[in-house]
C-alpha cells in the first residue's frame, strides 16, 4: 500500500498535461511511446521482411543470374514458365496433399492421444516426454536418421527381414509410388508431439467442473468428450490447424535432407523446387518465392476469415489494449 | 574580420594536407609486395587433408616470402562454395581475392559480369606452360582462371569382386559391360552404383552416351550455340534407356546420394556392396574416406568408359573437367602472384604427390604416385578432345532441368525427347 501511494504522485510529477493543451500533448506522447516501443521492431521488420519480399517481387520480373546487373526485364515470363512446368505443379500438389493429410490424419490422432494422456495413467509423464522427443530433435538429424533407416540396406528393411516379412521390404524413399506417404509418415512422427502438446495445453483450460456436472447428469465418457471437451478445445484445434497449414505449405528442410524432392519429383515441394531451380536463375527462383508467398497468404487469410473469426475477433483488426 | 576568415584558412590547410597525404599514397614503389600490409582472401573447396593442409602450407610459404602479406585461406564444401558463397560474395561487392572457378558456363557467367581479372597478359608465361588444359577457363580468347586439377571421368571398380565374378579384364565395349553386370549380379553384388538422388551422377551417364552418339563437331558447335536439333541428342537417351533395361544399377538408386555416407553410391563401392561407379577423378579420395580405415582400398581399379557401338562419336573424345582458381577483378596485384605460386610446377608436383587429384600442370604428371590417377592421366593424354561435363559446359541454368529430365528416364517416367525438350526450353528461357 505504501508503495502504491508513493508511486501515485511520481507518475503525474514533471511536465504533466495542463488544461490548456490536453489533446495535443496526450496524442504526442502516445505517438512518442508508440515510436519508442514499436519503432526499432518496425525498422527491423521493414528491413528484413518487407524489403526482401518487395525485392523478390521485383527480381521475379527479370531474367537474372545474380551475377550481372538487373537489366533483362521479361515481365511475367517467369510466372508463366513456373505455372506451366509439370514438376512445379506437382510440387504444389504435394504441398496440398501433405496439408490435407496433416489435418485429416495428424489432427484426430493428436486429439485422441491428448485425450488419453489427459487421464490419470501410470507413467503418463514418461509417455508425454517420449512423444515429444522427435519434435525436439533437430530437423537435419531426424531426416538423416530416417534416410539411413529407410535406405534399401537400412534398419527398417532389416527389421522386416528379421520378422520374416521379407516380402514387404522396399527401397522406401526411392519408390515414387509411396515416397510421398513415407515422407508424410516421417513428418507425422516429427510433428505429432507438438500437436499433442498444444492439445494437452488446451485441455488444461477445460474446467473439470463441467465434466463432473455432466457425469452427475449421466453422460458417459464419449458424450463428455464430444459434447464438452472437443467444443471447448476448438480454439486450440483451430490454431494448430493454422500452424499445420503454414508448415505444410512451406515444407523444406525434412524433404531436402531425406530426398531433395526425389525420386523423380515424388516428394518435391514448392520450397525445394525454388532452391533447386532458382540456382543460377534468381529471377525464376524469386517468382517461385512470390508464388509460394501468395499461396500461403491466401490460405492464411481465407482460413482466418472463415475458421478463426471468433478466435481472433478484434485482436487482428482493432488492436489489443 | 580575422575571426571570420579563420575557418576558411583551416579548411585550406586541411585540403592541402589531405592532398599531400593522397599524393604520398599514390607514389610509385619499387617493391609492391613488401610495401604496406595486404591481406589476401583465398577460398577453395578442400575441406579435408591432404589438400586442405597443402593449401594452408602454400599460403604460409607465400606469406613468408612476401613480408606484409597475410593470406586468409578457407576451404568450403564444393557445391556450397560454387553455388552460394561465391555468387553472394561477388554480388555483395566483397569478393575473396582468389576463389574457385568452374570451367565452361560458370567462368563465362562470372567473366561477363566483370568479376574476374584478365590473366592473359599478367600470367602469360604460366598459361604457356600449361598448354591446352587452360582452354575451358578461357572466354572469348581471354584467360580468366587457371586450372589446378584436371581429369577425365571413368569407371571405378572393385578388382576383387571382378575376380570373384570371373571377369578377366575390364570391359571395353558396352556389351562387355552388360555381361560383366550380369556376372556380378550372379554373385549377389549390385553391379553399378549411381547416386541419382543427387541428380548429376545420373546426368553423367546421359552425357557419356551423348559423347558416343554425337560427332565432335556437333559437341563443339552445338554446346556453345545451345542448339540441340541434331538427332544424336535423342539417340543418347535411347541408348541410356536400352542400357537401363538391363537393370545394372543398385537397388533404390533413385534416392541414393553420391558421396555422403555408407549408403551413398561411393559408400556402396567402398563397402564392397557394389562393384562399379562411373565418376570423376576425385572418386578414389571419396571412396577412401568412406572405408572403415579411411584409406584408399588396394582393390580399387579404374578403366575408361567402354565404347558404344553405332554412334557418330569419336572414341578418343573423353568427358571430364577440373577445378581452377581465378582472381577477383578488384584484387590487389599481389593476388596474381599468389595465383602464380599456387599454379607453379613445384606446388603442382606436391599436389600430384598427395594423390588428392590430377594436377593440371604438365610438369606434375610424373609426380602422380597413385596407379589409378596415373591411368586417368594417361587417358587424358590420349584424348583427342575433352568434353566438359555438360552441366558445367552449358552453364549453371542448365544443371537442374537437364539432370532432372535424365533422372526421369532413370525412373521410367521420362523419355529421350523430354531431355532434349528440357535443354531447348532452358536455352529459350535465357
Amino acid at each position: 500500500m505504501t508503495t502504491s501511494l508513493q508511486a501515485g504522485p511520481a507518475v503525474t510529477a514533471g511536465p504533466a498535461p495542463t488544461s490548456r493543451r490536453p489533446r495535443t500533448t496526450g496524442t504526442g506522447r502516445k505517438w512518442l511511446e508508440i515510436g519508442l516501443f514499436a519503432g526499432p521492431a518496425l525498422i527491423v521488420f521493414i528491413m528484413f521482411v518487407i524489403v526482401p519480399v518487395a525485392l523478390a517481387a521485383v527480381y521475379s520480373l527479370y531474367n537474372w543470374n545474380a551475377l550481372g546487373p538487373l537489366e533483362r526485364f521479361i515481365g511475367i515470363d517467369n510466372y508463366v514458365r513456373a505455372l506451366s512446368d509439370p514438376l512445379f505443379l506437382r510440387a504444389i500438389g504435394n504441398n496440398f496433399t501433405i496439408l490435407i493429410a496433416s489435418i485429416l490424419i495428424q489432427g484426430p490422432l493428436a486429439i485422441s492421444i491428448a485425450l488419453l494422456l489427459n487421464r490419470k495413467l501410470p507413467g503418463r509423464a514418461v509417455i508425454r516426454a517420449l512423444i515429444f522427443v522427435p519434435y525436439v530433435l533437430a530437423e537435419v538429424i531426424a531426416g538423416l536418421s530416417w534416410k539411413l533407416l529407410l535406405s534399401p540396406r537400412g534398419g527398417v528393411n532389416a527389421l522386416l527381414e528379421a520378422m520374416g516379412l521379407g516380402d514387404l521390404t522396399q527401397p522406401w524413399l526411392a519408390n515414387p509410388d509411396i515416397a510421398l506417404w513415407v515422407m508424410f509418415s516421417i513428418l507425422t512422427w516429427k510433428y505429432l508431439g507438438f500437436a499433442i502438446l498444444l492439445m494437452l495445453a488446451g485441455l488444461q483450460g477445460v474446467p473439470e467442473e463441467l465434466h463432473e456436472a455432466a457425469a452427475i447428469d449421466g453422460a458417459n465418457w464419449w458424450q463428455i468428450q464430444t459434447r464438452i471437451t472437443l467444443p471447448l478445445l476448438g480454439p486450440t484445434i483451430r490454431i494448430w490447424v493454422f500452424l499445420s497449414m503454414i508448415g505444410s505449405l512451406q515444407l523444406f528442410d525434412m524433404v531436402w535432407v531425406t530426398t531433395k524432392g526425389g525420386p523423380v519429383g515424388a516428394t518435391n515441394t514448392m520450397a525445394v523446387y525454388m532452391i533447386q531451380y532458382g540456382q543460377g536463375q534468381y529471377g525464376y527462383g524469386s517468382a517461385i518465392a512470390v508464388i509460394l508467398f501468395v499461396i500461403s497468404l491466401a490460405v492464411a487469410l481465407v482460413y482466418q476469415r472463415f475458421a478463426m473469426r471468433r478466435d481472433l475477433a478484434g485482436s487482428m483488426t482493432t488492436g489489443v489494449r | 574580420m580575422m575571426n571570420r576568415r579563420a575557418p576558411s584558412r583551416w579548411a585550406a590547410l586541411a585540403v592541402a594536407s589531405l592532398t599531400v597525404g593522397a599524393l604520398a599514397a599514390c607514389a610509385p614503389t619499387d617493391d609492391s609486395a613488401s610495401e604496406g600490409d595486404v591481406t589476401i582472401r583465398w577460398w577453395h573447396n578442400a575441406t579435408s587433408d591432404p589438400l586442405q593442409g597443402l593449401w594452408a602450407d602454400v599460403a604460409a610459404e607465400f606469406e613468408a616470402a612476401n613480408p606484409g602479406v597475410t593470406v586468409e585461406v578457407t576451404g568450403y564444401q564444393n557445391e556450397d562454395l560454387q553455388r552460394t558463397l561465391i555468387p553472394n560474395a561477388l554480388q555483395s561487392g566483397d569478393a575473396p581475392d582468389i576463389f574457385q572457378v568452374w570451367p565452361g558456363g560458370e567462368v563465362r557467367a562470372q567473366a561477363e559480369a566483370g568479376y574476374l581479372k584478365d590473366l592473359s597478359a599478367v600470367a602469360a608465361d604460366l598459361i604457356a606452360e600449361y598448354g591446352g588444359s587452360v582452354k575451358p577457363w578461357e572466354v572469348d580468347g581471354v584467360q580468366y582462371a587457371m586450372p589446378f586439377s584436371f581429369g577425365i571421368t571413368g569407371i571405378w571398380y572393385n578388382t576383387e569382386l571382378f575376380e570373384q565374378a570371373g571377369i578377366s579384364s575390364p570391359p571395353s565395349t558396352l556389351d562387355e559391360l552388360e555381361d560383366a553386370a550380369a556376372a556380378l549380379k550372379a554373385i549377389g553384388v549390385a553391379p553399378i552404383a549411381v547416386g541419382a538422388g543427387d541428380l548429376w551422377p545420373a546426368g553423367h551417364w546421359w552425357y557419356q552416351f551423348a559423347l558416343n552418339a554425337c560427332s565432335t563437331s556437333v559437341l563443339q558447335q552445338a554446346i556453345p550455340a545451345r542448339d540441340f536439333d541434331d538427332p544424336c541428342w535423342i539417340q543418347a537417351g535411347e541408348n541410356l534407356e536400352a542400357f537401363l533395361e538391363t537393370e545394372p544399377f543398385n537397388d533404390g538408386f533413385l534416392a541414393t546420394p553420391a558421396q555422403t555416407g555408407a549408403d551413398s553410391s561411393a559408400g556402396l563401392v567402398a563397402n564392397g556392396n557394389a562393384a562399379m561407379e562411373f565418376m570423376g577423378p576425385w572418386n578414389s579420395g571419396v571412396i577412401g574416406s568412406l572405408t572403415a580405415d579411411a584409406e584408399v582400398p588396394p582393390w580399387l581399379g579404374w578403366f575408361p568408359f567402354p565404347s558404344v557401338p553405332g554412334g557418330a562419336g569419336d572414341p578418343t573424345v573423353t568427358m571430364g573437367g577440373g577445378d581452377g582458381f581465378g582472381v577477383s577483378a578488384n584484387a590487389p596485384d599481389i593476388a596474381v602472384e599468389l595465383l602464380k605460386y599456387i599454379h607453379s610446377a613445384e606446388v603442382q608436383q606436391r599436389f600430384a604427390a598427395t594423390g588428392a587429384g590430377i594436377a593440371a600442370h604438365p610438369a606434375a604428371a610424373d609426380s602422380l604416385e597413385d596407379e589409378n590417377l596415373r591411368q586417368i592421366a594417361d587417358g587424358l593424354a590420349g584424348s583427342s578432345f575433352v568434353q566438359l561435363w555438360l552441366d558445367s559446359a552449358l552453364g549453371p541454368e542448365f544443371g537442374n532441368p537437364l539432370n532432372q529430365a535424365i533422372v526421369n528416364i532413370f525412373g521410367g517416367v521420362g523419355t529421350p525427347e523430354d531431355v532434349v525438350k528440357a535443354l531447348k526450353d532452358t536455352a529459350a528461357a535465357l
